[in-house]
């Protein structure tokens, strides 16, 4: 992977007003290599990347050489003209017009000033064809799923001649089978000698691809590690200055005889869910595993009443309590983080106080529903030391924080109603290392105070370093259970064999049906 | 260290974005009255300020009601023909003998009886709120002309014309009841549950379901008062004219009402807004339409240059947030 050098950014700094976002950042990018930039949110990635892109102008000082030739920084259209193209989180398609007309948006093709539909989808068929995709020019994107989305992005970047395509946590929003295809089309790209950034969270990706991982910390530079020095300690270390060993923390005891506070009894909405039953002790970490799509998200809303349950019943200490409504949960004293924070949890344009406070501002007000002020603020100054929300003022609003403190904030207003159980939907997607290891922190502490926490996850190290129990669902079904045993712990394998459906259709392990 | 106080920054930056986003437009407002000041030479004098006052208390009282809505996302275009039904309930119980201490409770009740079946058809049926309305719209105005079998109700010694027409302390009642209107709206929006709730829904009414909010009473309670306010608005109308008709009054009231609330900074899509912003917006309005008409400005031309100083000065001010936005 020594191809030629394709990109280099020397001496790179941004300020915004007193804010350094950057400080004097070096990064060399070669022909046909897979180059990973990581670091917590916050860490500069994006800023970086947007100076790349010629949205953001530099400090002066620094420059950007492209193919050994000087770039004019701040400006799109060069960059562009560069062959830099970036595919950021959210993606920038128009739903509602065809693949073609993405692939050319803002250059259609066109002969007298009508557009040519025509030519431009035999202009995108061969591009198509070199990513292998199983959809056509003419497929309206709206139809798309997001990873076929993510394809018709990396066409847009090749049909406009990208030699540079920086990628911002592709994956994220990707079922593991999209991701796969995702990266043989990264594979495809780094043999036709195209450089690519690629901007991620999960080691396993970045120890999959990267021939190269640099890093950053507080804006600035801390280092490139070739593929075979690749660690996930070193990584973790350089990323947020400290060792891994604590990263995962257990200390709650699994209580083996603790009673069971939640049972759920043959839960099913008739669609996506079928005949669901299980139990978590208190004081115990029970773990849903299980492919994207295997129905554990739609499981954990019924159990919260956000949906109609078809079937099946919730008990709470042995009493029926089976929600019809989120309300109804929340006064059983069973809370839900949802897996899609700003879509579903959070209110970005109101401040973190407010969103701290929402379900018990009710419950703590003067009477005819004044708000009780003093005590808004006194919730909100100590959830965000509890839970070491970082922001210089409770009355900022929240979406203004970064990811990691954005989910600390949900958090926070959940546990705020000191709840018996707690269903965590995928609780450290898209936040950085650092928020990572604190929040696992935090589901150890509630384990600890005796809470049942169900946590549903799609990263296999994730739930085995912190669950005391895992459940796998497959196709709407809980179809094997795995229990750590002394000497014996939870493997990624287990979990895998069950997911996949490689294992037996009847769990190898019975499933405890009756044991209250 | 640099650190910390790069976040104090950060958090007077959007404090200030906070106000500025709320009394933006108070420049526009001084510098029109500065404007027609210089023009006419009449607009300051305390008679001008007062009667302006008054042009603007009903819009001021329609647009509060609106900001509620338009805060959950919503939009209430029926209020002018509410305005229009109530105006003939409350004439008509103050020419009816006997009913003549309820003209003005019979106004109020039949503004919020129109707000309510507009909510339930909003909160439970989930129907849009922009076809809902559009649709009482229509049929209100129908109910408002059958109420005087299409004609004007007239009432020379209406009980409640003070209402309309005298003063306190040189001030237009009028006017007081505009601002207390404001200031009510005010302590609700700020300083209760249901206000906290009001934004939430607008902000993300999924996300409030969610958390437990009782969305379908939040959308009950702002098109209530929506219609409880325009209500108000109709008896308002009818102690300033001694009478009420269910085919002209009211006529496009909507229209005047929800372009205060965006003059006001109040975001379209919900979440986002303040009261005092739509305060300034309607006084914007009654400004426009007294200046031009006491610098002898032509009805047509008066249409023409209002529309166009609402496109322009929301344009400025989507320009200077976004400007904040990017330092």
């Amino acid at each position: 992977m020594s191809g030629a050098v394709m990109l280099e950014m020397r001496g790179i700094s941004k300020t915004f007003g007193p804010i350094r976002a950057l400080r004097d950042v070096s990064l060399t990018l070669r022909a046909g290599e897979v180059h990973a930039l990581m670091g917590e949110n916050g860490a500069g990635k994006s800023t970086l990347m947007k100076i790349l892109s010629g949205a953001y102008t530099p400090d002066p000082g620094g420059e950007v050489m492209v193919g050994g030739a000087p770039l004019v920084t701040g400006d799109p259209k060069a960059a562009k003209a560069a062959g830099i193209a970036v595919i950021y989180q959210e993606l920038s398609l128009a739903p509602n017009l065809s693949v073609a007309e993405n692939l050319f948006l803002g250059a259609e093709r066109s002969r007298l000033g009508i557009v040519s539909r025509h030519r431009m989808a035999a202009e995108t068929r061969p591009i198509l064809d070199r990513l292998g995709v199983g959809f056509g020019p003419e497929t309206q994107v709206a139809t798309l799923s997001m990873g076929e989305r993510q394809l018709v992005e990396i066409a847009r970047a090749i049909g406009a001649n990208a030699r540079i395509v920086v990628m911002d946590e592709p994956t994220t929003s990707l079922s593991s089978r999209e991701a796969e295809k995702l990266f043989d089309v990264i594979a495809d790209l780094k043999a036709q000698g195209i450089a690519i950034v690629y901007i991620s969270h999960r080691m396993d990706e970045i120890y999959r691809l990267s021939d190269r991982c640099s890093v950053l910390r507080d804006g600035g530079y801390v280092g490139t590690l070739d593929r075979a020095e690749l660690s996930a300690s070193k990584l973790v270390s350089m990323m947020v200055g400290r060792d891994l060993s604590t990263f995962y923390k257990k200390d709650h005891k699994q209580v083996a005889a603790g009673e069971p506070v939640l049972a759920v009894e043959g839960m099913g909405d008739g669609r996506l869910v079928q005949g669901c039953s299980f139990t978590v002790r208190a004081g115990e970490v029970l773990g849903i595993a299980g492919l994207v799509g295997s129905g554990r998200t739609e499981l954990a809303r019924l159990i919260y009443g956000a949906d109609p349950a078809a079937s099946g019943r919730v008990l709470l200490d042995g009493r029926d309590v089976t929600p019809r409504t989120p309300r109804e949960a929340l006064a059983a004293g069973i809370v839900y983080l949802t897996e899609d924070r700003k879509g579903l949890g959070l209110f970005l344009d109101m401040t973190i106080a407010d969103n701290i406070n929402m379900c018990v501002i009710g419950s703590d007000a003067h009477a005819v529903g004044v708000i009780d002020f003093a005590r808004v603020r006194q919730r909100a100054a100590s959830a965000m030391s509890a839970l070491a929300i970082k922001a210089p003022s409770a009355r900022l609003t929240v979406g203004a924080l970064s990811g990691g403190n954005q989910q600390k904030v949900l958090l926070a207003r959940l546990l705020e109603l000191e709840p018996r159980v707690i269903l965590l939907d995928e609780p450290t997607r898209g936040v950085d290392v650092g928020a990572k290891s604190e929040i696992y922190r935090l589901i150890d502490g509630l384990a600890q105070r005796g809470m049942a926490v169900v946590m549903i996850s799609s990263e296999l190290p994730e739930i085995i370093g912190v669950a005391d129990r895992v459940l796998v669902m497959r196709e709407g079904r809980i179809v094997g259970e795995i229990t750590a045993a002394p000497g014996a712990p939870i493997t990624q394998e287990a979990v895998m064999t069950f997911s996949t459906g490689a294992a037996p259709e009847t769990a190898q392990i019975p499933i405890p049906q009756e044991e209250l | 260290m640099t650190d910390q106080n790069a976040r104090t920054v950060q958090g007077q930056q959007a404090r200030m974005r906070t106000f500025v986003r709320a009394l933006g437009m108070l420049p526009v407002l001084v510098i029109l009255a500065i404007a027609f000041e210089l023009i006419s030479g009449r607009f300051l004098s305390t008679n001008n300020l007062s009667i302006v006052m008054q042009q603007a208390s009903i819009n001021i009282v329609l647009a509060a009601g609106m900001t509620y809505v338009i805060l959950t996302g919503g939009i209430d275009l029926s209020v002018g023909s509410i305005l229009s039904a109530s105006a003939m309930a409350s004439l008509i119980a103050s020419v009816t003998p006997g009913w003549g201490a309820m003209a003005i409770p019979a106004g109020l009740a039949t503004g919020l009886a129109f707000g309510l079946i507009n909510g339930c058809l909003i909160a439970f049926l989930r129907l849009p709120p922009f076809i809902v309305t559009l649709g009482s719209l229509t049929a209100v105005r129908g109910i408002a002309r059958l109420m005087g079998s299409d004609t004007t109700v007239f009432n020379a010694d209406l009980p409640f014309a003070a209402m309309g027409n005298a003063t306190f302390l040189g001030i237009p009642w009028l006017a007081i009841i505009a601002l207390g209107i404001i200031i009510a709206s005010w302590f609700i929006l700020r300083r209760t549950v249901l206000g906290t709730w009001i934004y939430a829904v607008g902000g993300n009414q999924e996300a409030a379901r969610l958390t437990g909010i009782k969305v379908w009473l939040v959308l009950l309670f702002v098109y209530g008062i929506s219609g409880l306010l325009a209500g108000l608005g109709g008896v308002m109308s009818a102690a300033r004219l001694y009478a009420a008709n269910g085919l002209q009054l009211g006529q496009a009231y909507e229209l005047d009402a929800i372009a205060a609330v965006i003059l006001g900074g109040t975001s379209f899509v919900g979440g986002v807004g303040s009261i005092w912003g739509t305060l300034i917006g309607a006084l914007i309005i009654a400004v426009l339409s007294n200046g031009l008409i006491l610098s002898g400005v032509s009805d047509i031309w008066q249409f023409i240059i209002k529309g166009l100083v609402i496109i322009v000065a929301v344009s400025l001010d989507r320009l200077r947030l976004q400007g904040n936005a990017r330092t």
